[in-house]
């Protein structure tokens, strides 16, 4: 007890003087840290970002050999992204899988694919456990089958931007979850805690054939990542952002895909929300997907 | 003198609709209970031209010259490659197609349709297609999300005489997660 006193004592008096000098010394040198330190790209200031981005352009052209640029565009005011995908339509071409991969840069070897197209039995309804992602008939859709392609649900309440250690992941203002790969450490948590299997992680170096490179880049998702971060579909930010549609959107032969603002009571995706029967994957988690499976039918 | 101000008004509207680059998409549930909307011009939308085979167009080329058959009957000297699997039982040839304007198709309702609007004479059977179709949501859309949309019409996916989508070819499919030293396609 009367040591608890003393230790008590010691704290008080050391306050006083010392302590405090200490102390304040101590703020002041991590304030000068952090305010000169490198930024996350949501809290860097313009001037900052754009240096940043340059850097990025000139390294990348160092590594590839081919002019990349890379952009910074940001989030559309009164925008929120939203995407809606017909299973009652979607044949399992894949031809989204790979439109998605030449677009957005990703590995060729090890292959990285964003979207996964899941085969299930008509019968059984959605039933993820007993999915096939490996199907591989000479002709689809197969007679009994239907194909649900899952990437990223990009949730409004996304359970992998709450476990980043290091703030490298977020949700942009038109609810695009990005990363940053600069500040991804690679630990891979947001993985774990993602119920959809949307993020993959660079095992090794990315290799990509010079010839196929996307040159066209935005800084928050497909310009060229290094072995050891994470990275998954940002809704084509790259595109989106300047109005076009997404690359699977565009690609898809039987116009399953449908994307738009969800906040223009005139856009598709508000009129499939309004008028079709809607469905969210795994909706007991309460992760609010803005990504929407409905049957066209 | 209400009626007489309203019909040049609605003639320019017309005009105008036809000049402007991209006319919005009708919201065909509201107008259509509303009855507001003319049924021609209004609803013309900007498609890409029609998927003819090559050489077919115009059918009057051939046809000019010839007097109209039409006695249901099984093609044989010409357009004997076509198989109509689109409720065959009941239809043929002119139930679509025009047998006094070759190059047109007409309705139900004996209306000449062109080409172009084919999807005025798909929506007769189909109107809950063609009602998505026209939101875009049913079929392919391109172009920008925010701006000007594209569409496609129902002949460039569904060929009319047998419209059931055809079977693909998928693309390959993923590799499987391999071990470190691993080697592909073994289990160890």
């Amino acid at each position: 007890m009367s040591c608890g006193m003393d230790g008590d004592l010691d704290l008080r008096a050391g306050l006083t003087r010392r302590g405090l000098l200490t102390g304040a010394a101590g703020a002041a040198a991590t304030f000068i840290l952090t305010a000169c330190g490198p930024k996350r790209l949501y809290e860097a200031p313009k001037e900052q970002l754009k240096k940043a981005v340059a850097d990025l352009e000139k390294e990348y052209k160092e590594r590839t050999g081919v002019d990349v640029s890379v952009a910074d565009t940001p989030p559309i005011p009164g925008v929120v992204f939203a995407y809606a995908l017909d299973i009652s339509r979607c044949v399992g071409c894949r031809r989204c899988v790979y439109a998605c991969v030449d677009e957005n840069n990703q590995s060729r070897d090890p292959q990285i694919h964003w979207i996964k197209v899941l085969s299930m039995n008509k019968e059984d309804g959605v039933d993820l456990t007993h999915s096939d992602p490996y199907y591989q008939p000479a002709t689809v859709p197969e007679e009994g089958r239907f194909y649900m392609p899952v990437a990223c649900q990009q949730c409004r309440n996304a359970p992998c931007t709450k476990v980043c250690p290091t703030g490298a992941t977020w949700t942009e203002k038109d609810g695009i979850v990005v990363v940053d790969y600069d500040w991804c450490i690679g630990c891979r948590y947001c993985m774990a805690a993602c119920p959809y299997g949307a993020r993959h992680f660079n095992w090794a170096e990315p290799e990509i054939p010079k010839a196929e490179i996307n040159p066209k880049t935005h800084v928050l998702g497909n310009r060229p990542r290094r072995a050891g971060v994470v990275e998954k579909c940002t809704f084509c930010i790259q595109r989106v952002r300047n109005g076009r549609y997404p690359a699977c959107v565009e690609v898809c032969p039987t116009g399953s895909r449908k994307f738009g603002n969800l906040l223009d009571p005139e856009s598709e995706i508000r009129y499939i929300i309004e008028h079709k029967r809607v469905l969210v994957l795994k909706e007991e988690l309460n992760t609010m997907p803005k990504f929407f499976y409905f049957y066209g039918t | 003198m209400y009626r007489s101000l309203v019909l040049p008004l609605v003639l320019a509207s017309f005009t105008a609709g036809a000049t402007a680059p991209a006319p919005p998409a009708p919201r065909p549930d509201s107008k259509a209970i509303q009855g507001e909307v003319p049924k021609t011009s209004e609803e013309r939308l900007e498609v890409p031209p029609p998927p003819f085979s090559e050489g077919i167009f115009p059918c009057s080329g051939c046809h000019e010259s010839m007097k109209p058959n039409r006695t249901r009957r099984t093609l044989v000297d010409f357009h004997d490659d076509i198989v109509l699997k689109h409720d065959a039982e009941h239809r043929w040839c002119l139930d679509c197609h025009d047998a006094d304007d070759r190059d047109s198709l007409h309705l139900a309702s004996g209306e000449r349709v062109s080409f172009e609007e084919s999807y005025r004479l798909c929506g007769q059977c189909h109107g809950e297609k063609l009602r998505d179709w026209k939101a875009g949501i049913h079929g392919r859309r391109t172009g920008d999300w925010n701006g000007h949309k594209k569409y496609l019409l129902c002949a460039h996916c569904h060929n009319p005489h047998q419209p059931h989508f055809k079977p693909l070819a998928p693309k390959a499919a993923p590799l499987p997660p391999v071990r470190p030293g691993q080697k592909r396609g073994t289990t160890r």
